[in-house]
C-alpha cells in the first residue's frame, strides 16, 4: 500500500478531530488539513443541549482543543471553509470562496443536520422557530429562552427524543412554560424500554412539562404578533409559542459524497474500518452508515461512534486494521437525572427492571429471544459500565 | 484565575492559569496538556479525564459524587486513593497551586 502524501479531513467536529489526532499519534507526519465550515475550532457538542442552554458555561469551555495544541501537532485547521464538491478523479475539493484543494486521501466527517419537518412552516424564516445541532443554534435558543422569560411567553418543543427532552428540561429549569409534542405513543421509543420511557414521561410531567403523546403537528403558523407563533395540531389543538424548538431527528450530511458518486443510503456507506466505496475516501461519525457483516445498515449518532470511527479511519489510512465494533453507548442528562444506554435495543421482546425505580436509580435490561442486547441505566453508572462489559462478552 | 500545575506522564510539568469556575479537565484541554481526553465534554460519562490529585490536598476538594466513583472503577490506568475525574473538579482560588498528575493512558 502506498503511504498517503496529503490527507484532508472535511468536517472539524468530534470525528474529524479524532481522525486527525489519531493519524498523528499513529505516526503520520505528512500534511494534514482539517476543514470546518463553522467559524469555531472543534468544540464539544453534547453540552449544547445541556449546560450551554442553562448558560452555565462560556464558549472557551466548549472548545475541544486550543488552536495551540493543533498547531503543535501540525494539524492545519481552516475554519469557515465550505466544500462545494469533491472531484474524485483529480483528487480535488472545490471550496466556496477559496482555491480548490488537492488531497491524496480524503476523510469525510461532515456530520448531520436536523431533519426538516414535513408539516407546514411560515413562509418567512422566523427567528423563534429553531432546531439544535450547532453552537450557533444553541446560542439562538438560549437567547430566545431569555426573551420568552422576560416576556412571559411559552415554549413548544416538537419531538420527544433526546434533544427535545433535554431542551424541555433546560427550559423548565429556567421557569419557562413548556409543552412537548411527540408523535409516537411513548418517549424515546426507538432507544428505551417501555418502562424507562414511562419513567421519563413521569419525570417530565413532575417537572411541569405539558406532555402530549401521539400528537401530529399540522403546521406552525404566524400568531397574533411577530414574537408569537402558534403550533397547530391535526386534532385542532393550538399552542402559542414564543419559541418553537423542532427536534425530530437528524439526517446524515451525505450530499457531497452522493454527488461524487460514493455509495450512500441515508448516510455515507462505510465498512467497519471507515472505508467508503472509493479507495481514496474514508468517512467517520454522524455522516456515516455502517454496512454490517449480515449486510444490514447501522446508523449511529454518538460521540463514542465518532471517536471510534475516527480511530478506525486513521488506522485504515495507515494500512492498519482497527475495526469499530465495540458496544455502542449513549447518555443524556435531564434535570438531575443521568440516563446511560449500552447496546442497541432494536427488536427487544422482553424487559427486566433491576433496582428500585422509586429511588430514582435503576436499570432495565432488554432481551431479544432470551439474549441480553441492551441496558438502560438511570442514575446508575456502575450498572451501565457493568452492562457494557457484559455486552462486550467480557 | 487560579494556577494549576499539571504533571504529564512524561514528567513534564506545566503551570497554567485557569479561569475560576472551569473544571480541571477544561483547564488541561484548553492549554494543550497531554494526557487528558475529556471525550464526553465534561458530563461525567466517559472516564477519560482521570487524574491523580496531590494527596495532601485531596480533602480540599468536594468529595466525588456517586457517579464519579462509579466511573473511577473503570478508568484505564491504575486507580489510586487520589484518583479523580478532572471534569468534576471545579477550579477556585483556594486550589491555587494544586498539583494534578496525569496517567499514561485514558482509554
Amino acid at each position: 500500500m502506498k503511504s498517503p502524501e496529503n490527507i484532508v479531513i472535511v468536517g472539524a467536529g468530534q470525528a474529524g478531530l479524532q481522525t486527525a489526532e489519531a493519524l498523528r499519534s499513529l505516526g503520520y507526519a505528512g500534511p494534514l488539513t482539517l476543514l470546518g465550515d463553522e467559524p469555531h475550532p472543534p468544540y464539544h457538542r453534547p453540552p449544547l443541549s445541556k449546560a450551554w442552554l442553562a448558560e452555565a458555561m462560556d464558549a472557551a469551555q466548549l472548545m475541544m482543543r486550543s488552536p495551540d495544541v493543533l498547531a503543535r501537532k501540525h494539524i492545519s485547521l481552516r475554519t469557515g471553509v465550505r466544500v462545494t464538491a469533491i472531484e474524485p478523479d483529480t483528487r480535488r475539493l472545490m471550496l466556496a470562496n477559496a482555491e480548490p484543494l488537492s488531497y491524496s486521501t480524503l476523510v469525510l466527517a461532515t456530520g448531520a443536520s436536523p431533519r426538516r419537518p414535513s408539516f407546514e412552516l411560515p413562509s418567512t424564516q422566523a427567528a423563534n422557530i429553531l432546531s439544535l445541532y450547532r453552537m450557533g443554534d444553541a446560542s439562538n435558543i438560549a437567547q430566545r429562552m431569555r426573551f420568552c422569560l422576560e416576556h412571559d411567553l411559552p415554549v413548544v418543543v416538537i419531538g420527544g427524543g433526546f434533544i427535545g427532552l433535554e431542551v424541555a428540561a433546560a427550559a423548565r429549569k429556567k421557569g419557562l412554560a413548556v409543552t412537548l409534542l411527540e408523535a409516537s405513543p411513548r418517549l424515546l421509543s426507538r432507544s428505551l424500554a417501555p418502562f424507562t420511557s414511562d419513567w421519563f414521561e413521569a419525570l417530565h410531567r413532575r417537572h411541569g412539562v405539558q406532555l402530549l403523546l401521539e400528537t401530529q403537528v399540522r403546521a406552525i403558523e404566524a400568531g397574533p404578533h411577530p414574537e408569537l407563533h402558534q403550533v397547530v395540531l391535526h386534532d385542532g389543538g393550538v399552542y402559542p409559542a414564543g419559541l418553537v424548538v423542532i427536534g425530530i431527528g437528524a439526517q446524515a450530511n451525505d450530499t457531497l459524497a452522493r454527488k461524487a458518486g460514493l455509495d450512500c443510503e441515508c448516510g455515507v456507506i462505510v465498512d467497519a474500518n471507515g472505508r467508503t466505496s472509493h479507495p481514496d475516501i474514508y468517512a467517520a461519525g454522524d455522516c456515516t452508515v455502517r454496512r454490517l457483516a449480515d449486510g444490514t445498515l447501522l446508523r449511529l449518532e454518538s460521540v463514542q461512534n465518532a471517536v471510534e470511527q475516527g480511530k478506525s479511519v486513521a488506522a485504515a489510512i495507515l494500512g492498519q486494521n482497527k475495526p469499530s465494533n465495540t458496544t455502542p453507548w449513549f447518555w443524556s442528562d435531564q434535570y438531575d437525572v443521568k440516563l446511560q444506554m449500552a447496546g442497541l435495543s432494536m427488536g427487544a421482546d422482553h424487559w427486566e427492571t433491576h433496582g428500585d425505580p422509586t429511588s430514582g436509580s435503576f436499570s432495565v435490561h432488554h432481551f431479544k429471544q432470551g439474549q441480553l442486547i441492551a441496558v438502560d441505566s438511570v442514575n446508575a453508572s456502575k450498572e451501565h459500565l457493568q452492562a457494557r462489559k457484559w455486552l462486550e462478552g467480557k | 484565575m487560579t494556577t494549576i500545575t499539571y504533571i504529564e506522564s512524561s514528567g513534564q510539568t506545566l503551570s497554567v492559569d485557569v479561569t475560576d469556575g472551569w473544571s480541571v479537565m477544561q483547564g488541561a484541554v484548553a492549554n494543550g496538556i497531554e494526557g487528558i481526553i475529556g471525550e464526553c465534554g465534561g458530563s461525567c460519562a466517559c472516564a477519560t479525564c482521570h487524574c491523580y490529585v496531590e494527596t495532601t490536598r485531596l480533602n480540599e476538594l468536594e468529595p466525588p459524587s456517586e457517579s464519579e466513583l462509579d466511573l473511577l472503577e473503570d478508568v484505564a490506568a491504575e486507580r489510586r486513593p487520589n484518583s479523580r475525574l478532572a471534569c468534576q473538579i471545579k477550579v477556585q482560588a483556594s486550589l491555587d497551586g494544586l498539583l494534578v498528575q496525569l496517567p499514561d493512558c485514558q482509554l
